[in-house]
């Protein structure tokens, strides 16, 4: 990979950290542990992986309309990505929770426009907290845990019986590896040699609860996951050369799975005083939000 | 009004303290579901079950069956959506002691449709064995333990949590198949269901003003439902029944008493305000029920067009609602 490009990569995973951080401290509260854990694989997706669709500029979001039913078709956030076209990708947000993060990430990849972030979680806005497949960036529902995948399998698996090159990319979430419906698509997709399906999951080893270990544990899930046909890489998840390698380091008869170990508090410590709880972040005190403050004029400065 | 926080938690671990057969199971939604204060007093009767709510369902249907009563507590929508047949095979046919706590029913989310518990009350209902409650307000929330406990075999809980309002008198806890009687008249029979009847308690007094009479009543047992009283109030009423939910109109408490209206040939019309066969989208409580018209003006615009009557009420007409913050510490996100 170019020094320019891995430069360009790391400005936006910066850029996508300290957006998530401005906008929780705006609304006092936010998803900021998973911009943390994520953002260099958004900004590699966004930035390198991901074979997107041209646009002229960046997209503002439409206000909601109407959720799906007769004479009113599915909207989806497909055209901030790959707008369903032949030979380019989709990309599938499987823990809708992220949605923040990669509302970040359309902006730092000049996907969305900036005035849209204002419009998160805003009364009969498609900028949802939970992402809905009308959502930027969304193509499917995806906020009950764990369909994400599947459906992912099942558009990998159509676009393969027209012979379309485009690939069907996923971003999951360790904690919803937890379901008994993540294992049957892993079992699925390898039996049908799912070949067109490339899933990076942010191994952050923290949920809902608290720390994995301690709700419900997975590992060792490279070597589960292998047991389950897939072929596995195991990287570290804030380097983005190995994440771009891995998504060229794909099987051709099996779905791959790129396991990115990630630091939830990644390039920002403050945060590791909430252990073990970081799935949502909400100052308890002027003083803890004055910290953050800080942090984020320090941020900024760079 | 009296507003309340965090209820449910501290009831929970106070009721069940000379229980040892009751145990909490938990998808990692533990501190949304004011399950943390249980987990952490009674960490020997606290399962941890994972982001895996089949597994959760039938795994405590095989609990029940040895004597033990588990409690299921995560976000309703994750209970029948995701473990339906679960439920049935493992729970309800066996008609096994397991209490189901859902929280966030209806649309009192901004998670959107993957959070919003619209058709719980539809699905539930139509599998046989299972008890369906709802709470309302703080008293109902503190006392629907109690009532799912002693209620055999399978209950499905419609539970409120967060900063809950106190509508009915502490001293007074909710009754199996018992429906609250707020008000009497005889134009309308009105039978309301968790928030709204907060909602059904602001138009009707707004209503009455205008020398229209209402006999409202709070359902909080939802099935089973055999209240032949209420049935002839509405045979004998000017106008009819209205019924207001958070829920579809499909299968809720409209349907239900639907059902009973027509089984007592009561002649009378009924008006079913609650989602009209739709999904909804995240937004605020307040922008929801409005949306959807599941609020108290959406009632007073109901009975203005069946009464023909010129009614003038405005939001601000009406007696303050409660409507708790987006952002606070009685919750554990934004959700």
């Amino acid at each position: 990979m170019k020094t320019q490009t891995k430069n360009r990569i790391q400005k936006m995973s910066s850029g996508i950290r300290r957006r998530v951080l401005a906008h929780t401290l705006e609304r006092n509260g936010g998803y900021l542990s998973q911009a943390c854990s994520a953002a260099e694989i958004f900004a590699t997706l966004y930035g390198k992986i991901l074979k997107l669709a041209p646009l002229n500029e960046p997209l503002l979001p439409e206000m909601f309309r109407e959720t799906p039913k007769r004479g009113f078709p599915a909207l989806t956030g497909a055209a901030y990505n790959g707008n369903n076209l032949w030979g380019y990708d989709n990309f599938i947000l499987s823990p809708a929770q992220y949605a923040l993060v990669l509302y970040a990430a359309l902006i730092e990849a000049g996907r969305m426009d900036e005035r849209g972030m204002k419009l998160y979680d805003r009364d009969g806005s498609t900028v949802e907290m939970i992402g809905a497949e009308h959502s930027p960036g969304m193509e499917v529902t995806t906020g009950s845990l764990g369909q994400g995948i599947s459906q992912a399998a099942g558009i990998a698996f159509a676009r393969k019986t027209i012979n379309d090159p485009g690939r069907v990319i996923m971003l999951m979430s360790d904690g919803e590896c937890q379901s008994g419906e993540f294992w049957e698509a892993v079992q699925a997709a390898s039996y049908h040699r799912i070949s067109n399906l490339l899933i990076y999951v942010d191994v952050n080893g923290f949920q809902c609860d608290g720390k994995m270990t301690t709700v419900m544990n997975l590992e060792p899930f490279d070597k589960r996951l292998k047991s389950f046909g897939a072929k596995v890489h195991r990287i570290n998840g804030h380097n983005i050369e190995d994440l771009y390698i891995s998504s060229k380091k794909v099987s051709d008869e099996a779905p791959t799975f790129v396991l990115c170990d990630t630091d939830p508090c990644k390039d920002m410590d403050i945060l590791r005083k909430r252990y073990p709880k970081y799935h949502y972040v909400r100052f308890t005190s002027q003083s803890e939000k004055a910290e953050y403050e800080n942090f984020y004029a320090a941020l900024s400065k760079f | 009004m009296e507003i309340l926080s965090k209820i449910h938690a501290r009831r929970l671990v106070e009721w069940s303290k000379d229980k040892p057969e009751v145990y909490l199971l938990s998808a990692d939604l533990t501190s949304s579901c004011e399950a943390d204060l249980f987990r952490d007093t009674y960490p020997e009767r606290f399962l941890s079950m994972g982001i895996a709510e089949q597994n959760m369902l039938s795994f405590a249907g095989g609990m029940a069956r040895q004597g033990l009563v588990p409690f299921i507590h995560t976000f309703a929508v994750f209970i029948y959506r995701r473990a339906y047949d679960q439920i049935a095979m493992s729970v309800a046919y066996p008609n096994l002691p397991v209490k189901m706590f859902g929280f966030l029913p209806g649309i009192l989310t901004p998670g959107g449709a993957t959070h919003q518990a619209v058709e719980d009350i539809s699905v539930m209902r139509s599998l046989p064995n299972v008890t369906i409650l709802e709470s309302g307000d703080a008293t109902d929330v503190e006392s629907v333990i109690d009532v799912a406990y002693n209620t055999p075999g399978p209950v499905y809980v419609r539970q409120l949590r967060g900063e809950v309002p106190r509508l009915f008198d502490a001293g007074e806890p909710m009754k199996l198949g018992v429906a609250r009687k707020l008000s009497s008249g005889r134009d309308f029979i009105l039978l309301t269901s968790g928030i709204c009847t907060e909602e059904g308690m602001r138009a009707v007094p707004a209503l009455r003003d205008y020398g229209i009479k209402i006999a409202h009543y709070h359902i909080s047992t939802l099935k089973p439902f055999d209240q032949p009283r209420i049935i002839r109030e509405i045979a004998a009423s000017k106008y009819g029944a209205i019924t207001l939910e958070n829920h579809s109109v499909i299968g809720g408490l409209g349907t239900i008493v639907a059902e009973k209206m027509a089984e007592a040939a009561c002649g009378k019309p009924l008006f079913r305000l609650g989602l009209q066969d739709t999904f909804a989208h995240g937004a605020s409580r307040r922008y929801l029920m409005r949306e959807y018209g599941i609020d108290a003006m959406a009632l007073i615009e109901k009975v203005k067009e069946i009464t023909d009557k010129p009614i003038k009420i405005t939001e601000s007409d009406l007696t303050e609602t409660y409507t708790p913050a987006v952002h606070s510490t009685a919750k554990a996100e934004a959700l």
